[in-house]
């Protein structure tokens, strides 16, 4: 394998939320594999700054997979080849010299775009709000261990409770919907015997408030699942469509 | 004021006479907080609306303090820089939060979590802080639960505990290696509930720029919209700055991206006391280095030591493939320099061999500045499926990162920049020397002394947030009058006018220097001459070169775009601005405390043995010091007066 990569990049290139977008066109040469896809790009920004041109503006924070902050498009996949890999965890090494590379802001009508790459998720806020949470006031608290919880039961939980919050499920998705997100939040409480308690409750009114914020529905192509860095499971949408069920019955 | 003897020629430092007052409630140790909590004012249920209260961050510390103050019925609006309060760089914690439940039946208590903690710190924290910390760790745990928080279970529906690094007890809670990640989660959900009740306004995307002072209190701040460019004013009661650590002045670390000091910073230039800036925590094992394009650094969990061995070619010149290298050919450093604790010995002390060797020239390429972890004779003792049940998530995050696998090739390590002991100075009640300004978390100084020990961060953010705040700012608010503040008073309109021109003069040096290359010099000064080992000599030639530095930045930075819009170039300006300044002030408090303790390390005062040695008559005080705009800061001192634990040599031999 080349030590270093020559590149053709057609990254999508939109001022505001109002301008209109298009792409723009850069050639990168000698780009070490063993650096992270962030970084390339941090190496472009450097160059163009030094050119006078505005830098490419994308969110990343952690850069360790974990904050749900980064995350863009590449060549047609949410966060790029890799399975289960963010984008800021994506290196050079899965590329080959001479790649085009397309790389594109997640696309969905309840996330704007704001800058080139960032695109503005607070519709997952507002979904929490709906009731993506257990009410226990501070202080409030029995002792910990006053709730039995089995090993599968809170390793089940926990599978959907390792949700980042990156979005490329809605980027992903034919119908940009949000479903995988709100499903992940709503199995993670009801499969816990705190959370049951308002379960009902909590499914009505997140699923309301997914539907109020344009998010599509759910019809079944998985692609989320696929593309999701945490490989969070469409079992947890089929989870909430029982729970939705049960709670208009 | 006088003059202090102990100055360095170079630097003249100037001691306030004035002792700082931590004002620690009198009693037994073990009594303080209780009699605190029922001794205090109270805001009555019906009055609590009438406060208004800023808090800005939304990591553990943040969330948890705008959730609990709002469910106790205060308007609160909490502020973060992220798009959503839910990235805070809280969530990267991996290892777990100890809490002094003794579930284990090992002989946990609130005594031994408080004694291994002020040891730990190396004997450089506020006895009372920590004892209270203890105190307040098995309710949050209790609390967490009670949110969905899935820590680990044992097969009978128990919570299960692992053992960490300095202590003798099994009391660290986790969720998997994503603890912090589902704790953050859990405070955010719990702020979200506010937020639907319309008792927390949060605005994302916010940085803050100004500290509002009237008459001397804190009366709210100034952010700029990063989305807009926008500069907003908020007014309220009291400021809570819960903002994390600095970490980021190294450039390369453990931290987010966005991990920044401004808030903090803009604070200490109001008059805020920065306590113990120089204490800055290194990590032996992450992932180092691949080139200069590096943007961050990744930690391996410490836990790898157990079966890891670490080593080095005896020989500079020998160039071979690890496989290839007989063991007679490498160094098992660690090994051969301490015998007794081999691979295990404490943080500090593993940091700083690996970085002797690869100053000698024995680093690994290319770069020069890594070492070797080998699993190899652990994997031919143990099996790989014994060693993957046990490290198989950490291998394979390794081989995500480098493409190489630990199965088949020894990791590569070096030490980084990981946590900051330092911070904004705080009293018992964690509010700073700016009336109605308290700190939280990371961001002040209190708990951790010189040294952190792991599995305690995420308790002192929570404990800060959930249990402490809650009583301290009551009391505050209880204890004062207010007069309103309009928008259009004289502090508010200088506020918005500082942050504009700020924002103006960054964008209008028009140089030739981006940011990312001054800020990587300042890593690399502040990383060789302010990191795991400080002399004199580095230490002054650091406050040299920094302000060389910081001419070089508003001479010569060069942003593209404009300050009207999103603009990462210039938030990143100005973080760097402030940590210019912040990098000096760290190298001053490390060129003035003239001992070794904890993370601080000068290589003049150290044991035979190579070990930190504390000089506790001259330096067990709490170096605050106090921003003099253009000049010298000003050195006050807080005596740790230890009045129940007896300050001795740290030995983990």
């Amino acid at each position: 394998m080349a030590d270093k990569l020559n590149l053709q990049l057609q990254v999508w290139r939109q001022d505001s939320s109002e301008a209109t977008g298009e792409f723009h066109y850069y050639s990168m040469k000698d780009v070490p594999v063993d650096i992270s896809f962030l970084e390339m790009l941090d190496i472009l920004n450097e160059d163009l700054t030094k050119d006078g041109i505005m830098p490419i503006s994308f969110d990343s924070d952690c850069r360790e997979g974990i904050c749900g902050t980064c995350g863009f498009v590449i060549n047609g996949i949410a966060h790029g080849p890799e399975k289960k890999t963010t984008v800021c965890q994506l290196h050079m090494r899965h590329f080959k010299d001479g790649d085009t590379l397309v790389i594109e802001p997640f696309r969905a009508t309840p996330f704007k775009i704001v800058r080139d790459l960032v695109v503005d998720r607070s519709s997952f806020d507002r979904i929490i709000q709906a009731g993506g949470f257990i009410s226990a006031n501070t202080g409030n608290a029995p002792d910990a261990n006053s709730i039995l919880i089995s090993k599968d039961q809170v390793e089940d939980a926990f599978d959907s409770a390792a949700c980042i919050g990156c979005g490329a499920c809605v980027a992903s998705c034919p119908n940009a919907s949000g479903a995988l997100f709100t499903s992940a939040k709503i199995s993670h409480l009801s499969k816990l015997p705190q959370g049951k308690v308002e379960a009902s409750e909590r499914v009505t009114n997140m699923v309301k408030t997914m539907d109020s914020e344009g998010f599509g529905s759910c019809s079944n192509h998985a692609e989320c699942e696929a593309v999701c860095p945490k490989g969070i499971s469409i079992s947890n949408i089929a989870l909430m469509r029982k729970s939705l069920l049960k709670s208009i019955i | 004021m006088i003059k202090s003897s102990s100055a360095a020629p170079e630097k003249e430092i100037v001691t306030s006479v004035s002792k700082l007052n931590g004002k620690t409630p009198s009693g037994d140790l073990n009594d303080k907080w209780s009699k605190y909590k029922s001794s205090i004012k109270l805001v009555n249920p019906a009055n609590k609306r009438k406060f208004n209260v800023i808090v800005v961050g939304t990591g553990l510390a943040g969330a948890s303090a705008s959730a609990t103050l709002a469910e106790l019925g205060y308007n609160v609006k909490t502020f973060c820089i992220q798009d959503t309060p839910r990235r805070a760089h809280s969530i990267a914690a991996q290892g777990g939060i100890n809490a002094a439940k003794n579930y284990q039946n090992d002989g946990d208590s609130v005594h031994r979590l408080f004694i291994d903690t002020i040891k730990g710190g190396d004997y450089r924290a506020r006895e009372a802080n920590v004892h209270r910390l203890a105190e307040i760790s098995t309710s949050i745990i209790d609390q967490c639960v009670a949110q969905g928080v899935p820590f680990a279970r044992d097969y009978g529906g128990l919570l299960t505990n692992r053992s960490f690094g300095g202590a003798q007890v099994s009391r660290t809670f986790y969720a998997r290696g994503q603890t912090g990640q589902q704790l953050l989660l859990g405070a955010y959900s719990s702020m979200m509930r506010q937020a639907a009740k319309k008792q927390i306004d949060f605005y994302p995307n916010r940085e803050m720029l100004d500290l509002i002072l009237v008459d001397g209190v804190a009366r709210g701040i100034v952010v700029r919209n990063l989305k807009t460019g926008e500069i907003e004013s908020h007014t309220a009661e009291a400021v809570v700055l819960c903002t994390g650590g600095y970490g980021n002045v190294y450039y390369l670390s453990t931290n987010g991206k966005g991990s920044n000091a401004t808030a903090a910073w803009r604070c200490h230039q109001k008059g805020a006391l920065m306590a113990n800036p120089c204490f800055a925590q290194i990590h032996p094992t992450c992932i180092p280095a691949s080139g200069d394009f590096q943007s961050k650094l990744t930690l391996m969990s410490e836990s790898l030591r157990n079966d890891g061995r670490v080593w080095v070619p005896k020989s500079q010149e020998d160039k071979r493939e690890p496989d290839l290298i007989p063991d007679s050919d490498r160094d098992y450093f660690l090994e051969r320099m301490y015998p007794a604790y081999g691979n295990l010995v404490p943080r500090d002390v593993g940091s700083r061999a690996i970085k002797r060797v690869c100053d000698d020239g024995l680093g690994l390429e290319p770069t020069g500045k890594a070492v070797y972890l080998d699993f190899g004779s652990a994997i031919d003792r143990l099996g790989n499926k014994n060693i993957s049940e046990k490290y198989g998530n950490l291998f394979d995050m390794y081989q995500t990162i480098t493409g190489d696998s630990p199965y088949k090739k020894p990791m590569k390590i070096y030490p980084a920049i990981h946590y900051i002991m330092g911070g904004l100075w705080v009293d018992y009640d964690l509010m700073s020397n700016i009336p109605g300004l308290f700190v939280l978390g990371e961001a002040n100084f209190s708990d951790h002394g010189a040294n952190r020990l792991g599995a305690s961060a995420l308790m002192q953010g929570l404990a800060d947030g959930y249990f402490v705040i809650p009583y301290t700012l009551g009391n505050y608010l209880a204890s004062n009058s207010f007069e309103p503040v309009s928008q259009n008073s004289e502090e508010v309109k200088e506020g918005v006018e500082f942050a504009k021109n700020k924002s103006k003069s960054l964008m209008n040096i028009k140089g030739s220097s981006t940011v990312l290359e001054l800020h990587r010099e300042l890593g690399a000064v502040m990383w060789d001459l302010v990191g795991m080992s400080r002399t004199k000599e580095s230490l002054t030639e650091a406050i040299e070169k920094i302000p060389q530095i910081k001419e070089k930045f508003w001479n010569d930075l060069k942003i593209v775009g404009d300050d009207s819009n999103l603009n990462k170039a210039l938030e990143n300006a100005g973080r760097l601005a402030d940590f210019i300044e912040l990098g000096e002030l760290m190298a001053t408090d490390a060129l003035n405390r003239e001992e070794s303790c904890g993370a601080h390390f000068r290589e003049e005062y150290q044991t035979e043995e190579g070990e930190p040695l504390r000089n506790d008559g001259q330096f067990d005080f709490v170096a605050a010091w106090e921003y003099v705009p253009n000049g010298n800061p000003i050195l006050h001192k807080e005596d740790l007066d230890y009045k129940f634990v007896e300050m001795t040599q740290r030995n983990y031999k």
